[in-house]
C-alpha cells in the first residue's frame, strides 16, 4: 500500500458547539480532491458521529484521515473512560449519554452502529481507564476487495 | 416542490439562503433527535426541527439537505445562521408545531422518501 494522504485534526472536548468542525472540513476537503458524493457522504456521517462522542464521552481527542487509493481510513484516538462492553455499546439504542446532551438531540445509542452502517470495516480498541481508537475504512467504489 | 412553496405553506420567515428559494425539494423529514436523522433518513432534502443548535445544521450538512425549517416559532443564534448561509442550506422559521407544518407539506406532496436500511 503507497504512503497515504493524511488529513489531522485536534477535537477540542470542551466545546459541544465545535463538535464536527473537523467532519466539515474533511468533507470540504473531499469534495475538492473530487471523490464521488456517496463515500463523501458516508466518510463526513461517520465521522461526524465519532466526533460527537468523543465530544460527549471522552473530553476531545484527535482525529486522522488518511486516504489510500483503494480507501479511506478514519482513527479517532481518545483518552477517555474507555468502553467497558464494546458489544454492549454497539447494540442500537444503547446509550451512557446524560440528559443534556439528549436534550440537544445526541445521546439516543445510535452513534457506533451508525459510524458501522456507513462504513465497510469497523475496529474498536478500548481500555477502561485508558481511552479508546476506532478505525474506520471505506472502500472506494469499484475497491471493495 | 420549490423552496418558495414551503415558505408559503408554513408562513415562514426566510432566515438565511433567500437566494436559493426556487431550489427544488423532493422530499423531508421531522425530528428532533438529530442521532435517528443520522441513522435513518437517507435522502431527504429537507428537516423540520425544533431544535435550534449548531449540531442541527451540522447535520444537515453531512446529510448533503438543503434547507432546514426550525418549528414552533423557535430562532436560531446568529452563529447557526451563519453556519448554515456558508453551508449553503436555506433556514426558514414557522411558528406551526411540527406535526401541522409536516402535515401541510407532505398534504401537498413533499412525501417522506426512502429510508436507509436499519
Amino acid at each position: 500500500m503507497s504512503e497515504p494522504v493524511k488529513f489531522h485534526f485536534d477535537v477540542e472536548g470542551d466545546n459541544f458547539s465545535s463538535a464536527g468542525e473537523a467532519s466539515v472540513n474533511v468533507k470540504k476537503l473531499l469534495r475538492q480532491l473530487s471523490m464521488d458524493p456517496e463515500t463523501i457522504r458516508r466518510v463526513s456521517i461517520a465521522m461526524y458521529e465519532g466526533e460527537i462522542n468523543m465530544v460527549i464521552h471522552a473530553n476531545g481527542g484527535t482525529a486522522d484521515v488518511l486516504l489510500y487509493p483503494d480507501r479511506i481510513r478514519i482513527i479517532l484516538a481518545d483518552t477517555g473512560p474507555g468502553i467497558a462492553d464494546v458489544a454492549l455499546a454497539m447494540q442500537e439504542g444503547f446509550s451512557t449519554a446524560k440528559d443534556n446532551v439528549r436534550a440537544l438531540g445526541f445521546g439516543a445509542g445510535m452513534g457506533l452502529p451508525n459510524m458501522k452502517r456507513y462504513t465497510d470495516r469497523m475496529e474498536i480498541e478500548s481500555e477502561v481507564g485508558k481511552g479508546t481508537t476506532v478505525t474506520m475504512d471505506v472502500f472506494l467504489p469499484g475497491k471493495n476487495a | 416542490m420549490k423552496i418558495s412553496t414551503i415558505v408559503d405553506l408554513l408562513d415562514a420567515q426566510v432566515l438565511c439562503g433567500g437566494d436559493h428559494l426556487e431550489n427544488e425539494v423532493h422530499s423531508a423529514c421531522g425530528s428532533d433527535m438529530m442521532s435517528d436523522v443520522l441513522a435513518f433518513v437517507k435522502d431527504q432534502a429537507v428537516l423540520l426541527t425544533g431544535l435550534i443548535n449548531l449540531q442541527v445544521v451540522r447535520t444537515a450538512e453531512m446529510m448533503d439537505m438543503r434547507c432546514i425549517v426550525f418549528v414552533r416559532g423557535k430562532k436560531p443564534a446568529e452563529e447557526v445562521i451563519a453556519a448554515a448561509d456558508d453551508a449553503g442550506i436555506v433556514v426558514l422559521a414557522t411558528t406551526e408545531r411540527m406535526y401541522p407544518a409536516c402535515g401541510k407539506l407532505y398534504a401537498t406532496g413533499l412525501v417522506g422518501g426512502s429510508v436507509s436500511a436499519v
